[in-house]
C-alpha cells in the first residue's frame, strides 16, 4: 500500500516534471536569490531541463558574477555596472529593466563548483539551440571538457539532430562523455574506437586522463588506441615539419632566384645580390609608409603596390651597377665579386644612412595574417603566400628564359657572345637587361621576405651565403636545379632542426654542401657539354 | 741547399722590405721605451700597438697573396685560418690566468665557471704549455686547410666554386664558434688576458716585443714566401694560375701543387692571427665572418697581388685608412671602402705595387729595346769604317 502510494506519487512527479520544465525558467531564477550553494545547484539542474536556450545569457552573468537580485522584491537581473548604480536587464527576455543604485541590489554568490555546473548546463543548452553554429560549437565545448553529467543531454540533442556534421561531432563529444561515465563495458569500447577515429592532440588527452581509471578489460584497447593516434600524430608532424621545411625552401627559393640568373647564367658572382633584397624590402617599407600617410584604405593592397615598385627600383639600380661597373668585368668572375662587394657596402650604408640602422615596422596585409588548420597541421596564411608567390615568380622566369625572344637572346648571349653578336643581337643590351631582370626579382624577393623577416640594413647579408649554396648546389645555369635546391635544402634543414637545434643543423647542412660540391662540383644538374668550360 | 734557397729568395727588392721590417722592429720598440713621452721621437704605445695590429693583417694579406696572386686561388675563407690561430694563442693566455680570473677557478677559465663546466674539455688540454700551444697555431689552420684543400683539389673544384665554397666554411665555422657549449667561450670569445709567459700583456715592455716580433714574423714568412715564389717549384706555381690544365698534361700533379701552397698559407694566416691576440686583447668568433676575409682580398688586390709586397703596403695602408676614418668619419668608412673596391678592380687591377712594377718593366723594356737597336746600327758602321 505504502509502496504503491509512493510510486503513484513518483509517478505523478515524474509527469509533473516536465510539465513543469517546459513552464517559464523565470521563477526558477529568482529563486537564486535566496538560495544558498546546494540549492542553487539543484535550481540550476532544473533550469536547464527546461531547455529553454533563451536563459542563457543569465547563466553566463551567473558565472560571471554579474547576476544580482533587488532587496526590495527579491527578483533576479542581470546587471551592468553604470555610473553610480546597475543598468537591470531581465534574464530571460534580456530586456532592460530600469536601474537600480548599488546598495539595492546584492550579487548572488558564485562558487567554482556552481561554475562548473553552469558550464555543463550551458553546454548542454547550447546543444538544442535551433541555430546550428552554437550547436557546433557546443558540441566542440562538449568535446574539449568532457564530464559524465553532459552525457544525458548529449544524448539527448544526438537524438533530434538532423545535420550530418552536427551529428558527427555530437557522436564524438558523446563518446568522450560516455568514458568519463559509468556506462557499460562494451559501450565504452565503442566510444574508445569513436575517439580514436577523432585523432589528435585532444584525444590523446582525452584517453590518457582515463588511462588510469578506467576497467582493466578495456586496457588494451585504450592501449591500441592511444597508440594508433600517437603515430598519426607523427604522421601529421612529420608533415608539418615538410611543410616548414618547403616554407623554408621557397624562402630560399625567392632569395635565390636572381642569384641564379645573374651567377647562373651570366657568371657575374653578385655579392651585391642580397643588397637587392633589402633594397626590395625597403621599397616596400616606403610603399607601406606612404599608403599610411595618404591612403589608409588602400592598406590591403599595399604589397600589391610594393611589388612592380621593387621590381622597377631595384631593376634600375642593377641596370646602373651593369652598365657602370659590371660590363667592364665580363671574363674576369673574381673581379666582378670584388666590385659588387664594394657596392654591397656602398648600398649598405646608403640605407643605413637614410632610414637608420634599425629595423623598419613592415605590416602584413589582413589576407596574410592569421592562419588554419589542416588536419593536424596549422598553416599560416603569409607563409603559404610565400610559397604561392615563390613558385609564381619561378613558372614566370622559366617562361621568360624559354618562350619569349627576349629569353633565346639572353641565352645565345650567354652560350657564345660572338655568336650571337654576329647574328644582329645587341649583347650589351641583352646584358643590361639580363641584369636587371636579376636584381628586379631580388627586389620582389625583398618585397615577400619583408613580410616575414626584419628589415634592417643587414637584410641582404643574412641570405647572400644561403642564395649562393642554392645555386652552387643546384646547378649554376640551371632552373630547375634551383628550385629543387632550395625546396630540399629547406626540407632538410627542418628536420635536421629537432635533431641537432637550429644553429648545429645550419652547420651540417653547409658542410654537407661542401662535401657534395667535392663529389659533384658541378652541382645537382650540371650543364653537359662545351658550356661547361665557358 | 738551404742556402741556395735562401740565397734565391733574397732578391733586391725582398732585401730592402726584410732590412725596412727589421728597422722597424728595432726602431719604434726603441722609440716607443727609450725616449721620454714628451719627445718629439716618442712613440705612443698605442700607436705601436695599432701598427702591431696592422704588420699582422699585412701577415695574413701576405698568406692570402700567396694563393691568390701565385696560385689563382681565391680564398674567401682567409679570416678562418687567422682566427682558428687566434684561437689557439687565445686558449694558451687564457689558461694562463690561472685563478686570478673572476671566480677564481685555478683550472677553469671564467666562461666555463658561468656555463657550468664541471672539467676541462679534452681540447683544452696542453694549451697551458707555450710551446704546444705554438704548435697548435700552426697545427690547426694546416690541418684544416689540408682536410678542405685534400677534398677541394682532387676533386678539382676551382674559381668561382672554390671561392664560394671557402666561404661557406668560414661561415659555418662562424655559427660554430658562436655556440656557447662549443667550448670556446662562445659570444663574447676569450679576452681578459693577464700574462704571456710571465710578462704582463698589459705593459709597455711586453707590447714592443710583441710589436717587434710581428714584425720579425713578417719579414721571416716574406722570406720564405720569396723562396717558394722564386723556385722552381714557383714557376710551376704561376703556371697553374695561368694554365692549369696545360700544367696538368705537362705530367704535373696540380692538386698536390695548390694543396702545399695552400696549407703553407694557412699557417701564414694561423701565424697572424696568433700574433693578433695579445696585441688587441680579445678573439671572438666575429673574426670568421665571411665579410672580414673579403676585406683581406681587398688589401691584397689594392697592394698589388702576384707581387710579394704589395699585399703588405696594402694591407698597412687600408687599415691605416680604415682607422683614420672610423675616428674621423664613421658615415663614410663604408661608402670609402667600397668605393675602394671597385676603382682598384676597375683601375687598378694589378695593385698600387703591381702598376708602379709594370711602369719600371715597360720603361726598361723599352729601353732595352733602345739599346738593342743602337747595337743592331753598330756592326754596319763597324762594316763602313773597314771599308
Amino acid at each position: 500500500m505504502l509502496i504503491r502510494l509512493f510510486s503513484l506519487i513518483f509517478l505523478i512527479l515524474s509527469f509533473a516534471a516536465p510539465s513543469f520544465a517546459q513552464s517559464d525558467p523565470k521563477p526558477l531564477i529568482n529563486h537564486l536569490a535566496k538560495a544558498d550553494f546546494a540549492e542553487a545547484e539543484a535550481l540550476l539542474g532544473q533550469i536547464a531541463a527546461t531547455g529553454d536556450t533563451r536563459v542563457v545569457p543569465a547563466l553566463q552573468a551567473f558565472s560571471d558574477g554579474d547576476l544580482y537580485f533587488r532587496k526590495s522584491d527579491n527578483l533576479v537581473f542581470i546587471g551592468k555596472a553604470a555610473g553610480a548604480g546597475f543598468d537591470l536587464i531581465d534574464p530571460v527576455t534580456g530586456a532592460s529593466a530600469g536601474q537600480a543604485a548599488k546598495n539595492a541590489v546584492t550579487k548572488i554568490k558564485i562558487n567554482n563548483n556552481l561554475r562548473r555546473v553552469i558550464r555543463s548546463a550551458m553546454g548542454g543548452l547550447t546543444l538544442m539551440s535551433p541555430d546550428r553554429g552554437v550547436r557546433l560549437s557546443a558540441a566542440d565545448a562538449v568535446l574539449r571538457s568532457p564530464s559524465a553529467e553532459n552525457l544525458d543531454l548529449v544524448e539527448a540533442a544526438l537524438a533530434k539532430e538532423t545535420d550530418r556534421e552536427v551529428k558527427a561531432r555530437m557522436e564524438e563529444a558523446r563518446a568522450v562523455s560516455v568514458l568519463s561515465s559509468d556506462r557499460s563495458v562494451d559501450e565504452k569500447r565503442g566510444a574508445i574506437q569513436t575517439i580514436k577515429a577523432l585523432g589528435g592532440r585532444n584525444a590523446l588527452g582525452i584517453l590518457g586522463s582515463v588511462s588510469g581509471s578506467i576497467d582493466a578489460s578495456l586496457k588494451p584497447d585504450l592501449d591500441a588506441a592511444i597508440s594508433a593516434i600517437q603515430s598519426e600524430q607523427q604522421l601529421w608532424d612529420m608533415g608539418q615539419n615538410v611543410w616548414y621545411g618547403l616554407s623554408l625552401g621557397s624562402v630560399l627559393l625567392l632569395a635565390a632566384i636572381g642569384l641564379a640568373i645573374t651567377f647562373g647564367v651570366m657568371g657575374i658572382i653578385n655579392m651585391a645580390h642580397g643588397e637587392m633584397v633589402m633594397l626590395g624590402a625597403y621599397s616596400t617599407f616606403v610603399v607601406q609608409q606612404l599608403i599610411r600617410d595618404h591612403a589608409p584604405g588602400l592598406f590591403d593592397w599595399s604589397l600589391a603596390i610594393a611589388l612592380p615598385v621593387a621590381f622597377l627600383v631595384t631593376g634600375a639600380v642593377g641596370f646602373v651597377i651593369e652598365r657602370g661597373i659590371i660590363r667592364f668585368l665580363y671574363g674576369r668572375p673574381l673581379e666582378t665579386l670584388l666590385a659588387t662587394w664594394g657596392v654591397s657596402l656602398i648600398l649598405q650604408q646608403t640605407i643605413r644612412s637614410i632610414f637608420g640602422p634599425t629595423n623598419q615596422e613592415v605590416g602584413n596585409p589582413s589576407w596574410m595574417s592569421g592562419s588554419f588548420p589542416i588536419g593536424g597541421m596549422t598553416i599560416t596564411w603569409n607563409r603559404m603566400w610565400i610559397i604561392v608567390f615563390s613558385l609564381t615568380i619561378f613558372f614566370a622566369l622559366l617562361f621568360v628564359m624559354k618562350r619569349t625572344a627576349y629569353g633565346l637572346n639572353m641565352r645565345a648571349v650567354t652560350q657564345n657572345r660572338r655568336m650571337a653578336s654576329s647574328m644582329g643581337i645587341k649583347t650589351p643590351w641583352v646584358d643590361a637587361l639580363t641584369f636587371a631582370l636579376g636584381s628586379g626579382i631580388a627586389g620582389i624577393a625583398g618585397a615577400a621576405l619583408s613580410q616575414i623577416d626584419n628589415v634592417s640594413p643587414n637584410l641582404g647579408q643574412s641570405y647572400i651565403i644561403d642564395s649562393f649554396m642554392v645555386v652552387v648546389f643546384g646547378g649554376v645555369g640551371n632552373l630547375w636545379g634551383t628550385l629543387i635546391a632550395a625546396l630540399s635544402l629547406g626540407v632538410l634543414n627542418k628536420f635536421l632542426e629537432p635533431v641537432t637545434g637550429a644553429v648545429l643543423g645550419k652547420i651540417l647542412v653547409l658542410v654537407l654542401i661542401i662535401l657534395f660540391i667535392q663529389k659533384r662540383p658541378r652541382g645537382l644538374f650540371a650543364l653537359k657539354g662545351r658550356a661547361v668550360e665557358a | 741547399m738551404i742556402t741556395s734557397f735562401i740565397h734565391r729568395a733574397l732578391e733586391g727588392k725582398i732585401v730592402v722590405a726584410v732590412a725596412t721590417l727589421l728597422g722597424i722592429a728595432v726602431l719604434v720598440p726603441a722609440l716607443n721605451l727609450l725616449t721620454p713621452p714628451d719627445s718629439a721621437f716618442h712613440i705612443p704605445t698605442y700607436v705601436m700597438a695599432l701598427f702591431g695590429k696592422y704588420l699582422c693583417y699585412a701577415l695574413l694579406a701576405l698568406a692570402l697573396d700567396l694563393v691568390w696572386g701565385y696560385c689563382g686561388i681565391l680564398s674567401l675563407g682567409h679570416g678562418a685560418f687567422f682566427a682558428l690561430g687566434g684561437y689557439a694563442m687565445g686558449m694558451y693566455l687564457m689558461r694562463q690566468i690561472g685563478p686570478r680570473g673572476v671566480y677564481g677557478n685555478p683550472i677553469l677559465p671564467d666562461f666555463m665557471v658561468f656555463l657550468n663546466y664541471k672539467e676541462l674539455p679534452w681540447f683544452w688540454h696542453g694549451f697551458d704549455w707555450f710551446v704546444f700551444a705554438m704548435v697548435m697555431v700552426l697545427l690547426v689552420p694546416g690541418l684544416l686547410a689540408f682536410i678542405f684543400g685534400w677534398f677541394a683539389f682532387r676533386s678539382r673544384v676551382n674559381g668561382v666554386y672554390l671561392s664560394i665554397i671557402t666561404q661557406a666554411m668560414t661561415y659555418a665555422l662562424l655559427l660554430a664558434f658562436f655556440r656557447n657549449d662549443m667550448g670556446f667561450g662562445g659570444n663574447n670569445g676569450l679576452t681578459d688576458f693577464k700574462d704571456i709567459l710571465g710578462f704582463s700583456v698589459q705593459a709597455d715592455g711586453t707590447r714592443a716585443v710583441l710589436f717587434a716580433i710581428s714584425a720579425i714574423m713578417l719579414s721571416l714568412c716574406l722570406i720564405v714566401a720569396s723562396a717558394i715564389t722564386r723556385s722552381k717549384f714557383g714557376k710551376v706555381l704561376v703556371g697553374v694560375r695561368d694554365a692549369e690544365s696545360r700544367v696538368r698534361f705537362l705530367g704535373f700533379r696540380v692538386e698536390n701543387i695548390k694543396l702545399f701552397t695552400f696549407v703553407v698559407s694557412a699557417m701564414f694566416a694561423g701565424i697572424a692571427g696568433a700574433l693578433f691576440v695579445p696585441q688587441v686583447g680579445i678573439i671572438n668568433p666575429g673574426e670568421f665572418a665571411p665579410a672580414n676575409s673579403i676585406e683581406v682580398v681587398v688589401w691584397t688586390a689594392v697592394g698589388g697581388r702576384g707581387t710579394l709586397i704589395g699585399p703588405i703596403i696594402g694591407a698597412i695602408l687600408v687599415n691605416a685608412g680604415k682607422s683614420f676614418f672610423t675616428g674621423a668619419f664613421p658615415e663614410f668608412w663604408l661608402f670609402a671602402l667600397g668605393g675602394l673596391f671597385i676603382a682598384v678592380t676597375l683601375f687598378l687591377p694589378k695593385g698600387i705595387v703591381g702598376t708602379i712594377q709594370h711602369g719600371f718593366r715597360t720603361r726598361r723594356a723599352y729601353k732595352a729595346a733602345a739599346e738593342a737597336e743602337k747595337g743592331r746600327d753598330a756592326p754596319v758602321a763597324i762594316a763602313q769604317a773597314a771599308e
